[in-house]
């Protein structure tokens, strides 16, 4: 069953994409009711499809990275949501959904139970939903800062076209950036806690600096360096707008090098 | 029963003719009053601002309306004669009327098209004419579908956000880079016409700040006092700079007086918050190098024009998503004055209790399966008589009240009870569903137009 509603979303979250991308350079206000709808309903089947791979599988094996990136497109869409309801911006959806889809594409080509050394199921789930939920964070300010430098540039060039008319003030895209980094940054420093403490249970270390590990404490250290920035020394508005996007591109690294770890290199 | 406008308004009559024929609001009462009495009037309202005046009424007979509101017009001014008006007027009935006040009403008709005073000004005389009982079921339906409509068009088209002056499209611009424009400071360095219109708008626009500098020390006191904010000097305004998100600059000076240096140390003393620099001075008064600061916008006149001429573009378009609108809002309302006609009511009361009866005779007649067929035909018989006997007197009074005043209230009231409604038209007829007379008036009906359209309380645009 929950096959079956994953592939259902990915068509949803597809058509959804595309719908937002025309409204994105439509002039009419009418395509966002449309993308929302489409988004509402792949969003209820996702939710489904999680559900069924929960209640089937959480306690007898071990998250994988086909479920990390099928939740975190989730949390993404949830977010949105969230965003869209409060603050009626349908322009995010844009940006977001056509994340979340490609999240979702990238978990259907990885298989449901990935191979992991790990016994400890528990503090393993933790770990990577900590981590995803800190991901779905930094994923958000990218797209903060990409709709921040796209309204920078409308704005400096002069050029009042539909997406100028589109996006939202720049001072609430900031303000977005620094919330969604704020909200991220404690969520991965806790994920990588957690990923530590069950490092030391299956190797009897908790950091061996292979790639992974290495890459994920460069990003936190990246994003605390961004977020000192922002508090003391006024990183804010355009600069954070590109260390942001900068920073979400360490972290689709650290992602892949995971992925390739334990599923060996693709030959 | 028709309904019809008569009127006239800047698009046909000058402004000599448009104030005489003026209402004052304290007249407002017995005009209508007056209205209503001329015979064939069933219902009425008088919409009088500064660029119209005009009766919407519910008449018995078209020509003979048209003559007596167009007299009722001329009444109001004693050197004019209801023949003088003639060239100055319009006159439309039925779907043309309906189509009339609806493009009013959406600013479609107006001097400045998507202006919002409009929506007020008509919410106002529909309340006048409630609470002097003028208006009746049709008016009061046609009306609130009016004042729903020019919310609709607002809302689905951008046809009221669109800046056509100068100093607006500078707020237009602002709220791209501020969210919130209340806790934003404007500093004015000058007092150029321009400039202090585009203070006025920031204002009217929720700032609260508001620093002046004028080289007049005394002249920057007097605007400051007048927009409710500080004099700075104007030898040092440049190291104000930094205190304000938004600087207006406009004065008669022929070199820069804000150099790119300025806004450089400005932005960083900001911690990087964006900074709205608006140059409306001719020779410019700041250096266009700023363009080149990051988190600085710097606009000057011709850029505020370029979008002005833009908006006015796009207002086209957006005018005429707002006619398609309004033709199907009318078809809404003709399909709900088609349903108040007697025939097709009796007609579709007819069919309805047929089901019913039918049905119901279905079922009984399911379960004694062993009647004999003259045994049957009595049950069946029995079942028509019911029917017919309870409809009898709902047919006959419809047919009697169809030329009466209280006809349409009549027709409306059956419909109701005996769920005749048409499913199209049910939003109408949910918004006023009250009225059982001529003129009538309730507290519900005033809260109810509340809702839908923001008050203004001016009664002439400021254009």
């Amino acid at each position: 069953m929950g096959a079956m509603f994953f592939v259902v979303t990915m068509a949803l979250y597809f058509a959804a994409t595309v719908s937002y991308l025309a409204y994105l350079l439509w002039p009419t206000e009418a395509l966002s009711k449309v993308s929302l709808g489409i988004t509402a309903v792949g969003f209820t089947s996702h939710s489904i499809a999680l559900a069924a791979r929960m209640i089937g599988a959480a306690d007898v094996s071990p998250p994988g990275f086909h479920e990390a990136l099928s939740f975190s497109s989730w949390v993404l869409i949830l977010v949105f949501l969230v965003v869209e309801f409060r603050h009626r911006l349908h322009v995010i959806g844009s940006f977001i959904v056509p994340l979340a889809l490609i999240s979702l594409v990238f978990a259907a080509a990885l298989p449901e139970t990935a191979p992991t050394l790990t016994p400890v199921f528990r503090t393993l789930w933790v770990h990577v939903t900590l981590s995803m939920l800190g991901t779905v964070g930094f994923a958000i300010a990218f797209v903060a800062g990409v709709m921040y430098l796209i309204q920078d540039g409308l704005l400096k060039s002069k050029r009042f076209n539909v997406l100028y008319s589109k996006l939202p003030a720049l001072d609430f895209l900031d303000h977005l950036n620094q919330q969604s980094i704020v909200t991220g940054f404690p969520l991965l420093t806790l994920g990588i806690i957690t990923g530590a403490l069950s490092a030391e249970f299956s190797r009897g270390s908790y950091l061996n600096w292979n790639p992974e590990q290495t890459w994920a404490l460069v990003t936190w250290v990246f994003y605390f360096v961004v977020l000192m920035g922002r508090l003391t020394v006024g990183w804010r508005a355009k600069r954070a707008a590109y260390l942001t996007i900068i920073g979400f591109a360490g972290v689709i690294l650290t992602l892949i090098g995971v992925v390739l770890k334990s599923h060996g290199p693709v030959s | 029963m028709h309904i019809v406008v008569v009127g006239l308004s800047h698009k046909t009559a000058p402004i000599e003719i448009r104030e005489k024929l003026a209402v004052p609001e304290s007249r407002m009462g017995e005009a209508l009053t007056r209205l209503c009495s001329y015979q064939g009037v069933r219902e009425g309202i008088l919409l009088s601002t500064c660029n119209r005046v005009e009766v919407y009424a519910v008449v018995d007979e078209i020509e003979s309306g048209y003559g007596r509101i167009q007299d009722f017009l001329a009444d109001a001014h004693l050197s004019l004669s209801s023949e003088q008006l003639t060239p100055h007027m319009y006159w439309h009935e039925g779907d043309r009327a309906i189509s009339h006040l609806f493009r009013v009403a959406s600013s479609l008709d107006s001097m400045i098209v998507g202006e919002s005073q409009i929506l007020g000004q008509i919410k106002e005389a529909f309340e006048v004419a409630l609470t002097h009982k003028a208006t009746g079921i049709i008016l009061n339906k046609v009306v609130k579908k009016a004042i729903s409509v020019a919310k609709r068009v607002r809302t689905e088209t951008k046809i009221a956000e669109m800046a056509v002056s100068v100093s607006y499209a500078a707020v237009e611009l602002a709220k791209k880079i501020f969210s919130d424009l209340s806790e934003k400071t404007v500093l004015l360095v000058g007092a150029g016409e321009m400039a202090k219109l585009a203070a006025r708008h920031f204002i009217a626009n929720g700032v609260r700040h508001v620093r002046v500098t004028t080289r007049n020390p005394q002249h920057a006191l007097e605007l400051a006092s007048r927009f409710g904010g500080t004099a700075v000097a104007f030898e040092e305004f440049r190291e104000d700079i930094a205190s304000a998100d938004i600087v207006l600059v406009s004065t008669g000076a022929a070199h820069y007086l804000v150099s790119e240096d300025d806004v450089q140390r400005s932005v960083k003393q900001r911690m990087n918050r964006p900074m709205f620099l608006i140059d409306i001075s001719v020779p410019r008064n700041i250096d266009p190098a700023v363009r080149h600061v990051d988190n600085a916008f710097l606009f000057d006149i011709d850029d505020l024009k370029t979008r002005v001429e833009q908006n006015r573009g796009e207002r086209l378009n957006e005018a005429e998503r707002a006619e398609r609108m309004v033709v199907d809002e009318v078809g809404v309302v003709r399909q709900w004055l088609q349903s108040l006609e007697v025939t097709p009511t009796i007609v579709a009361l007819r069919a309805r209790v047929d089901d019913i009866k039918q049905a119901e005779l279905d079922k009984t007649l399911g379960r004694l399966a062993n009647l004999s067929a003259p045994e049957r035909e009595l049950v069946e018989s029995m079942a028509s008589s019911i029917v017919n006997k309870l409809i009898h007197n709902t047919m006959v009074t419809l047919k009697a009240e169809v030329n009466s005043s209280e006809g349409v209230a009549f027709i409306e009231a059956a419909r109701r009870f005996f769920s005749l409604g048409d499913p199209a038209v049910s939003n109408v007829n949910e918004s006023a569903s009250s009225a059982s007379e001529t003129c009538h008036s309730s507290q519900e009906d005033i809260r109810g137009i509340d809702e839908l359209a923001p008050r203004t309380s001016s009664k002439m645009p400021d254009h």
